[in-house]
């Protein structure tokens, strides 16, 4: 198994550790991983609200240059992975609009995407070519006794055209590889709801105000730790969560994972090298860093 | 095929007897191919002649009937039982973000008020006389607004949006797909002004993207998209002036240059270089995450072949036509 390991801009910023993570975990799988260090950012929605056009050519040159070296795409962000997959359904969902876009790639860069490349998620490909049956036969270090809230966010289900989970109303995908990985998955109301991060800078009230919710609910159904396939979902859910306990008026103290840590961690990578430390709220007990 | 027995899980409240909501089992035999309505309507009239709801048509058009079905809002008079049922079960509740009246009717006045925000109505030239019959735009041009004149004033986009759960104050994705009908209206002659209105606090940049208007939206009016779409034409003409479009605009600054998003420039670039008390208030989390050393790299770096993204960037208005 080889994947073109598109990293997006927060792996490669505010969120490292994701990608340290994400990439400890694949090597223990035998998953190999090309990184596209000359891919750009994905647009994150914003490129596409100001000039579309030129968020689908950032895109269509994403997947152009993983069909020049005949790789389909893995990505570790959820934000990432929705627009991707929009993108790649208007551009193959429109033949006239793909030309327009490909003729326009050509004069700055001269590629072309034509269509063949499949663009998933860390996750998705876990479940999807790994199988959790052999998942479970790697994992050397259960992670037995700690209650995980999976906090899918907003891109793993809407819209549903675009998702890969089965039911992405009532989705049980993170819930099932939590279970795989030995750990107890907690369910809770608000694991689907938008984490707040889009609009941190536009209304930083009602952004605070959305991840308290979705704190607030896992940790009242039982949750000792969130885990996020969304590096964004983290960091708002993470970075901001002192501000976050003064909007709720409690205090959380809710370590928030990234998917690939608690993959890695229960693969028997050990703690110290998933940068567990760099986390605003360090996770205690057996996992503290 | 058989007829099948369902658990109908109905939140029941009545303010004039019941503190809080409960929960109550119906069951029913079903043939198959029944909607949810039909289903209801049975409840109603061999079970439970006090359960309260909302519906007319029963074929989609008149807007009336959407309700929570298993959490997610619908027109349940356009959905089957069929594909709703889980082990058995099929939860019914009163649509969110509004007032219960009695069981599954809720209090619409704040939806429609919301309506109200955004003038929805046509606001033609003064300056041009009124023309002896109607108004006529050419089919390109109600293209345009096709989607956003489709919407049947449902409030199922209302009643799962994640904004509105914490803030009625925000307009909601309504509104704004029906403030898009009137801005890319051809005949409306205030699309300036309607943009600049739209462009402010509680307005199109309020939005936190969750895509839960569409998802529930049983029409074409899909209000993200026609969001998407306002943005884009605030965007595009020059409506900067606020912390959404001036994030926007950092982005493509910072994407522009590296290939990348400097996440050390964008939030200072978001709340405004001049805006004081802004600044001041991103320093405690910056603070905190240089000291985990989760910060942003200070120098932060290029992808490769950053050329080639530029060379699209220098030509971002060029591309916008
Ligand atoms: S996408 Fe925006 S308007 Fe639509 S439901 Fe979410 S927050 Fe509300
Ligand atoms: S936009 Fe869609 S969901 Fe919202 S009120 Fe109109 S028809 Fe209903
Ligand atoms: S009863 Fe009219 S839309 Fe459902």
């Amino acid at each position: 198994m080889k994947y073109a390991l598109y990293t997006g801009c927060v792996a490669k910023g505010a969120g490292r550790e994701l990608l340290v993570s994400a990439k400890l975990a694949c090597e223990k799988l035998g998953i190999e991983l090309v990184e596209m260090t000359d891919a750009a950012c994905c647009g994150a929605g914003v490129i596409g609200e100001d000039n579309p056009i030129v968020a689908d050519m950032l895109n269509a040159r994403t997947f152009a240059l993983a069909e020049e070296q005949g790789l389909d795409i893995m990505n570790i962000c959820t934000t990432c992975q929705g627009v991707h997959r929009k993108a790649q359904r208007k551009l193959d969902g429109d033949a006239d609009y793909k030309a327009r876009v490909n003729a326009e790639l050509a004069k700055d860069c001269g590629r072309e995407y034509k269509g063949s490349v499949t663009v998933r998620h860390f996750y998705e490909i876990l479940l999807q070519d790994y199988g959790l049956e052999k998942l479970k036969e790697k994992v050397v270090q259960p992670l037995e006794g700690i209650k995980v809230g999976a906090f899918y966010g907003c891109y793993a289900s809407r819209p549903p055209e675009a998702s890969d989970l089965e039911d992405p109303d009532d989705p049980d995908e993170l819930e099932k590889l939590i279970e795989a990985l030995g750990a107890t998955p907690v369910e809770y109301d608000e694991r689907l709801k938008c984490c707040g991060f889009p609009i941190i800078m536009a209304n930083k009230k009602n952004s605070l105000q959305l991840s308290g919710n979705a704190i607030v609910s896992a940790k009242d159904a039982g949750a000792d730790i969130m885990a996020t396939p969304c590096p964004l979902c983290h960091l708002n859910l993470d970075a901001y969560q002192p501000e976050i306990n003064s909007r709720v008026g409690q205090r959380l103290d809710m370590p928030i994972l990234h998917i690939p840590q608690l993959v890695a961690l229960a693969l028997g990578v050990p703690k110290s090298e998933l940068r567990l430390k760099t986390h605003i709220v360090r996770p205690t007990g057996t996992l503290a860093p | 095929m058989a007829s099948s027995k369902v658990t109908f899980r109905i939140q029941r409240f009545d303010p004039e007897k019941d503190e809080a909501p409960r929960d109550q089992d119906f069951q029913l035999e079903l043939e198959p191919g029944i909607t949810i309505l039909k289903a209801l309507n049975k409840i109603q009239a061999e079970l439970d002649p006090t359960l309260a709801l909302r519906y007319s048509c029963g074929s989609a058009i008149c807007g009336s009937c959407a309700m929570k079905v298993n959490g997610h809002a619908r027109l349940v008079c356009k959905t089957q039982v069929s594909d709703c049922v889980k082990d058995g079960v099929l939860r019914v509740g009163p649509m969110g973000n509004l007032r219960v009246l009695k069981d599954l009717v809720v209090d619409m006045e704040p939806f429609w008020d919301s309506l109200d925000k955004v003038k929805p109505y046509l606001a033609p030239d003064p300056a041009q006389a009124a023309p002896e019959k109607e108004r006529l735009q050419s089919p390109e041009e109600f293209l345009r607004i096709d989607p956003s004149t489709t919407c049947i004033l449902c409030g199922a986009c209302y009643s799962d949006c994640n904004v509105l759960e914490v803030d009625k104050s925000f307009v909601g994705p309504a509104s704004l797909a029906k403030a898009h009908r009137f801005i890319f209206d051809s005949r409306d002659a205030e699309t300036t002004e309607r943009l600049r209105k739209i462009s402010e606090k509680t307005g199109v940049w309020d939005c936190t993207h969750c895509g839960e208007c569409s998802t529930r939206c049983p029409t074409e009016a899909k209000p993200l998209e026609r969001i998407e779409e306002i943005r884009v034409k605030a965007m595009t003409e020059g409506h900067h002036g606020n912390a959404g479009a001036r994030h926007v605009l950092g982005f493509r600054e910072t994407v522009g240059r590296r290939g990348l998003l400097d996440e050390n420039y964008l939030p200072a670039r978001s709340v405004g270089f001049f805006n004081i008390p802004g600044l001041l208030s991103i320093i405690p989390v910056g603070l905190r995450m240089m000291k985990r050393r989760k910060n942003p790299p200070l120098r932060p770096h290029s992808i490769d072949k950053v050329d080639e993204v530029k060379k699209t960037f220098a030509r971002f208005e060029e591309l916008r036509k």
